[in-house]
């Protein structure tokens, strides 16, 4: 088992490395054969503030890639990278690619549209955020923003996410009742399910559990281990137990540089690099 | 011994100390009497000289030389209109403008420009707009002493009161609620009218009340555009028989409103006549006490409801 | 519960899809096999285009309060341009008659700002002192039921039209004030700016009291454990910390006791007078700009002239005070 999480660990960092030096087009293609996005020179800058520096990785298909560190490491910066929130503010600026596939394309490039980009990769935040409309209404925002109107479908597709976000039997009855009335842990779900209803192809999430109550936390642990089976997930935490438990590759990342990139087993019981055994064992952050 | 006579001295002075609070307190509820006390004095007042004067016939009349047959049927009709003109033309500029410069406004020099005269505009005297309305809307558009010149110069009066509610309204929205709609794909524009718009419509509700109460009672711009004093018809009404149903020659109509009317009636010389304008003052202040009642609850049923 | 601002909720959704829907065609839309996924990411250039139509639409109604401002500034001198060719600025400062309606025209505007200044006087030695009593009393001694009543009350008392005020100035607070000074004329500067002060006191309460309430609190807890009483912590330490927000309500209260109008055109009489004495009738800037307003004077001629004149001059005043204002809230901004 150690032995061979080690091999993991040695092969994925290879692969990033490869990746980037290999001329060799049939290696490339092996390594990225089920990488569903992939992190090249990617550098983040608030104004002068340079937030993360050179971070290269690889989100693989169908996987859950977790990524830790100490607070103003850099974590958070780089998930929003992926649905280009930081375009909502002004002073920020990205250096570098995130490349999608299948599609090949850099979601970074001014050419493309971020909300675009929003529409295949969706978001959960750290606080529970429904809008203050019905539950219903939740859910079926990400569609009708896409221009779907017929209730039909809205309904099918609505179900169909909660479903997802094992919600569904708890609020089948009152779909019309505001989102505020449920309690935290339905209301994250909640926020689950609205992005799940429109079929992203990457699921992003940042500290999702931060503001709830452990059995919470625990059924929306749960819920990320099922959805995994159809979507990439992305997690940010501060929770390395948390880590541990849900994500099948680990990347820690402190100040603004990632540190190490790994299979999680790996990561968390051989670490390649002191400052992640120092921070994994608790003697940083 | 030294200390207990130390202890007395510091009592002493802290109870002349207490003795000045409770002196300020006294002082501050009488300060506040008077504000009460004179509302009241206003309102009672009002209240016995109009009160006999308020019947059915009242509303339904015009005003006549006969201060006993007099009515407010014309100035009631005139600020209804002028402040439907006021209410189209200020609301969506107002909640256009708090929309733009609370989530669109890149902070450049306009934008500062912009700001720092929207503050200056609330502190410009009222009748300033009326000069301004008689010569661009009276004289330059040619819109003549109309109902649609009246309701436009208080549209502009108001206009900084929309807006800057509006931005306030806007702003108490947290980030998480703009950034999850944005996580969904909405695009700027979706993002205000499915949420922010809605979620602040109570808040943006208050500041077009709160308007308008203070739009109702305005007299003098509306005196500057030279509204009549004497009217004793009734705008066209905006409604046809005939194709195409609606009609918009009342905008061009001239007009009285309320406190034309009542200020019309007080400077007359003739006791009588000052019945007339109680009567009518009294209309008046439980309109736009109503209004503003209106608005207070408004807010307050907003705060119980809202728990961002 | 919650129906109470659903309603305009509902109101404003209607507004905002009928906007889209109607005021410009049709928002543009994915089209229907693209609803799940957009195959490559691109560029819709026409959704960026709508964006920026609205944007655009957004930015001009916010630019439209620049549009009146410019606007006010251009009438405002290009009539008062017109009088003062007829006028010179040195007879318009300095004569000290009013009378432009008279055949023999005297065109003095200090009569007009005597009448101004004296009955600002009186309203702001009433509403100052008044209104930051009870801005300190609110604020620091006041019981939370007493200032959830007494603030939307000083609110209504703000709201009642001025024109209600005048009458109550010309037929309660005159009779009155004859009782006590018999030689009281019927109008009277005293009278009407008495009734003005009660009027502004809202206005110079409720602000003063936003910026003491926005004092925060560990600064009021220091002096506290100093063994300080209530009124010592409200002079001492928290009016003080507040000072920019109380000058700048006293400012607010000053333009609006300026640019008064009904209660003085009412209660103080129409007759220009130079006169310092309250106890006099006189008239204000404003009350001159009604008293023309009333008449009927031909657009173009002299008399029309004067009110823009007279209008400019009130004007500068206020803006005058207004910068006066800004330059005191900015130099004593408190940060905490």
């Amino acid at each position: 088992m150690g032995a061979l999480a080690a091999q993991g660990n040695e092969n994925s960092k290879i692969e990033v490395e490869q990746l980037h030096h290999t001329q060799d087009n049939a290696a490339k293609s092996a390594i990225l054969t089920g990488c569903k996005s992939e992190i090249r020179d990617l550098d983040f800058f608030y104004g002068d503030f340079h937030a993360l520096k050179n971070v290269n990785m690889l989100l693989h298909e169908r996987q859950v890639t977790a990524l830790i560190g100490p607070s103003g490491c850099g974590k958070s910066t780089l998930l929003r990278c992926f649905n280009r929130m930081h375009d909502l503010y002004p002073g920020t600026r990205y250096v570098g690619d995130i490349i999608l596939h299948p599609d090949n394309v850099n979601i970074l490039s001014r050419n493309v549209d971020p909300i675009e980009v929003r529409m295949r990769i969706s978001m959960v935040f750290q606080k529970p955020n429904p809008f203050p409309k019905s539950i219903y209404e939740n859910v079926a925002y990400g569609l009708r923003v896409r221009g779907v109107r017929q209730r039909a479908i809205l309904d099918e597709k609505v179900e169909e996410a909660l479903r997802g976000a094992a919600l569904w039997e708890e609020v089948k009855d009152r779909m019309n009742t505001r989102a505020f009335e449920l309690s935290g842990g339905q209301q994250q779900r909640l926020c689950i399910a609205r992005a799940l209803a429109t079929d992203p192809e990457i699921l992003l999430f940042d500290e999702p559990t931060s503001a709830l109550d452990p059995i919470a936390t625990a059924s929306i642990e749960e819920l990320i281990a099922d959805l995994k089976k159809k979507v990439t997930i992305l997690i940010v935490t501060h929770s390395m137990q948390q880590a541990a438990r849900v994500s099948d590759y680990t990347a820690y990342m402190y100040l603004g540089e990632l540190i190490e990139f790994g299979v999680t087993d790996t990561v968390f019981i051989k670490p390649k690099n002191k400052m992640t055994e120092d921070y994994i064992t608790g003697r940083v952050g | 011994m030294q200390d207990s006579k130390k202890a007395q001295e510091i009592r002493i002075i802290i109870a002349r100390h207490k003795r000045y609070d409770l002196l300020f307190i006294i002082i501050g509820v009488f300060a506040l009497m008077i504000a009460v006390l004179t509302f009241i004095a206003l309102f009672t007042h009002m209240l016995i000289d109009g009160m006999p004067r308020l019947t059915w016939d009242f509303f339904t009349s015009f005003p006549s030389r006969h201060s006993g047959l007099a009515g407010i049927l014309s100035a009631w009709v005139g600020t209804t209109l002028v402040m439907l003109v006021t209410a189209l033309a200020a609301v969506p500029i107002g909640i256009g403008a708090g929309v733009y410069l609370e989530e669109y406004a890149p902070k450049t020099i306009i934008t500062q420009i912009i700001e720092i005269n929207i503050t200056n505009l609330a502190g410009i005297p009222s009748i300033i707009y009326g000069l301004l309305a008689l010569g661009v809307f009276v004289y330059q558009f040619g819109f003549g002493q109309s109902i649609l010149s009246a309701g436009l110069a208080l549209a502009l009066l108001i206009l900084p009161i929309v807006i800057v509610t509006t931005r306030e309204a806007i702003r108490a929205i947290p980030v998480a609620i703009r950034e999850g709609a944005y996580a969904l794909g909405a695009s700027k524009w979706q993002t205000v009218s499915d949420h922010l718009l809605p979620y602040s419509a109570a808040g943006i509700m208050t500041g077009v009340i709160i308007g308008l109460a203070r739009a109702i009672g305005e007299t003098a711009p509306i005196i500057t555009i030279g509204a009549l004093t004497f009217i004793a018809f009734l705008p066209p009404a905006p409604i046809k028989a005939e194709f195409p149903f609606l009609s918009f020659e009342w905008l061009m109509a001239p007009f009285t409103v309320m406190p034309i009317q009542m200020f019309n009636w007080v400077s007359r010389p003739q006791e009588d006549f000052q019945f007339n304008a109680a009567a009518a003052g009294l209309v008046l202040v439980v309109m736009t006490l109503a209004m503003n009642a209106l608005a207070i609850y408004v807010r307050y049923n907003m705060r119980k409801n809202i728990k961002w | 519960m919650s129906q109470g601002c659903n309603i305009p909720i509902v109101i404003f959704n209607l507004f905002g899809s009928a906007l889209n829907r109607y005021l410009f065609v049709t928002p543009p839309q994915l089209p229907a096999e693209t609803t799940t996924q957009p195959k490559t990411l691109g560029y819709s250039h026409r959704r960026h285009l709508y964006e920026r139509l609205i944007e655009t639409l957004l930015f001009l109604m916010a630019f439209a309060s620049v549009v009146i401002t410019l606007s006010i500034v251009v009438m405002l001198v290009k009539e008062s341009y017109v009088f003062f060719q007829h006028v010179p600025l040195w007879d318009f400062l300095t004569d000290t008659q009013w009378t432009p309606l008279f055949d023999n025209a005297h065109y003095g505007i200090l009569p007009l700002i005597s009448g101004t200044l004296v009955s600002s006087a009186v309203a702001l030695s009433v509403a100052i002192p008044l209104g930051t009593i009870i801005a300190i009393y609110l604020s620091e001694f006041a019981p939370f039921i007493v200032r959830e009543i007494a603030k939307p009350f000083l609110e209504l008392l703000g709201g009642v039209p001025t024109v209600v005020y005048g009458y109550f100035a010309l037929l309660f607070v005159t009779p009155l004030l004859q009782k006590i000074f018999p030689e009281l004329p019927g109008f009277s500067l005293l009278s009407a700016g008495l009734v003005m002060g009660i009027m502004i006191i809202p206005y110079v309460s409720s602000m003063a009291e936003d910026a003491m309430r926005a004092v925060p609190m560990n600064l009021r807890e220091g002096s506290y454990a100093m063994g300080a009483t209530r009124l010592h912590t409200a002079i001492r330490v928290v009016a003080p910390a507040a000072f920019s927000g109380i000058a700048a309500s006293y400012i607010l209260g000053i333009s609006r006791a300026v640019g008064e109008t009904m209660v003085v055109a009412i209660a103080a009489g129409m007759q220009p007078n130079l006169t310092w004495d309250p106890m006099e009738p006189a008239a204000t800037i404003t009350a001159y700009i009604v008293q023309v307003s009333l008449g009927d004077l031909p657009h173009g001629s002299i008399g029309y002239q004067t009110i823009f004149a007279a209008g400019l001059t009130l004007f500068l005043i206020t803006i005058m005070f207004n910068i006066i204002g800004h330059i005191v809230s900015r130099r004593y901004r408190e940060v905490y």
